[in-house]
């Protein structure tokens, strides 16, 4: 698929997420009903994913990239940045191994419970 | 005649661009974790704003149009859910009850902390997101009221936890199982934990990239409710 049809399709996608979430009563993020409608799209075989090839490889391998003029705004908020670093640190750090145990075992004890009435429909 | 050069939106444009690549060669030569191309972009075009004396007004003219760009690459994480479809469809329910479970915890912990903390409303919302993928978290976090910089820096300081400890946390905390290591990872520490959990294999991979779209999606929903 021609690669200007790629920009296009993706870009028509996320137009069509933002107009989703000007009609939605609440404040849904327009991108991530743009990845809705694409999950729908590609689930419907409507859009097949290798003809995403050339755009999303491009926009996934540099995705960094996108995400430094985001950052960059920290200037405009410094001061509460530095003022309550320490803090945002321990939250961050802090919470990760937290998260990581809750699904882990969550995860483990579905999957177990599961296997279990595997198990019983098999006897 | 710098006044000219940073008027233009191609100023703001090439100092984003030359600043990632820099920060990319910068990883490669070095390949320490921390040494991501994000952070040392960020720190190379603040310390030129700053260095030339050019307001973020006039760097935001080009930097608009590469922050324009989040949408497609937020809609371009369904690839990687679709990519994974047989092994989602095999663990479905295991993984939607991980990343909710797992998407609650790290919502109201944070939440809790920054009560604790007496951290304020908008730095709060900001940090709500901190275990989404950054598109998404900078979504959640400007549809709060949040900053969507702080909220891309929290995304990055616990991507890196996960990506560095992810083998160390299943080990002590007793989680054995491939599939639970991989969801564990990918909700902890989203696209930055999946680097790590690829190398702890194939099926940790998989699930973990799995978990980077989904619970950026259920974290969606839950912060509707907040």
């Amino acid at each position: 698929m021609d690669i200007i049809l790629q920009i296009g399709v993706v870009f028509a996608v996320c137009l069509a997420g933002e107009l989703v979430s000007a009609l939605l009563p609440f404040a849904f993020p327009a991108s991530v009903i743009a990845m809705l409608l694409l999950l729908l799209l590609l689930a419907a075989k409507v859009v097949r994913p290798d003809r995403l090839g050339q755009v999303s490889g491009f926009l996934l391998d540099n995705m960094p990239l996108f995400f430094i003029p985001a950052c960059v705004g920290i200037l405009k908020y410094l001061d509460a940045l530095l003022e309550n670093l320490l803090p945002i640190l321990f939250i961050c750090i802090g919470t990760t191994p937290l998260v990581f145990f809750i699904t882990g075992h969550t995860v483990q004890l579905a999957i177990r419970w599961m296997d279990k009435k595997e198990g019983r429909k098999d006897a | 005649m710098l006044e000219m050069i940073a008027s233009s939106p191609l100023f703001g444009l090439c100092l984003t661009i030359f600043a990632f690549l820099a920060g990319r060669w910068v990883q490669g030569k070095t390949g320490w974790m921390l040494a991501h191309p994000l952070p040392i972009a960020t720190l190379l075009c603040i310390a030129a704003l700053v260095l030339l004396g050019i307001p973020y007004e006039q760097y935001a003219k080009g930097g608009d149009i590469i922050n324009m760009m989040l949408g497609p690459v937020t809609a371009l994480l369904a690839l990687g859910i679709y990519n994974q479809r047989q092994v989602l469809g095999r663990y479905f329910v295991p993984v939607l009850l991980g990343c909710t479970v797992g998407s609650l915890s790290s919502i109201f912990s944070v939440l809790g902390l920054c009560r604790a903390f007496g951290l304020d409303a908008a730095l709060a919302a900001s940090l709500m997101p901190k275990s989404c993928t950054t598109p998404i978290a900078i979504s959640i976090a400007e549809s709060k009221g949040g900053i969507a910089a702080i909220a891309a820096a929290a995304v990055f300081f616990a991507g890196n936890t996960g990506a560095i400890c992810a083998p160390l946390f299943a080990r002590w905390l007793r989680v054995q199982n491939p599939v639970a290591q991989g969801v564990a990872t990918g909700a902890c520490s989203h696209a930055l934990g999946t680097s790590k959990a690829r190398e702890m294999g194939e099926i940790q991979g998989a699930m973990s990239s799995i978990a980077i779209g989904v619970c950026g999606l259920i974290s969606v929903v839950i912060t509707l409710f907040l």
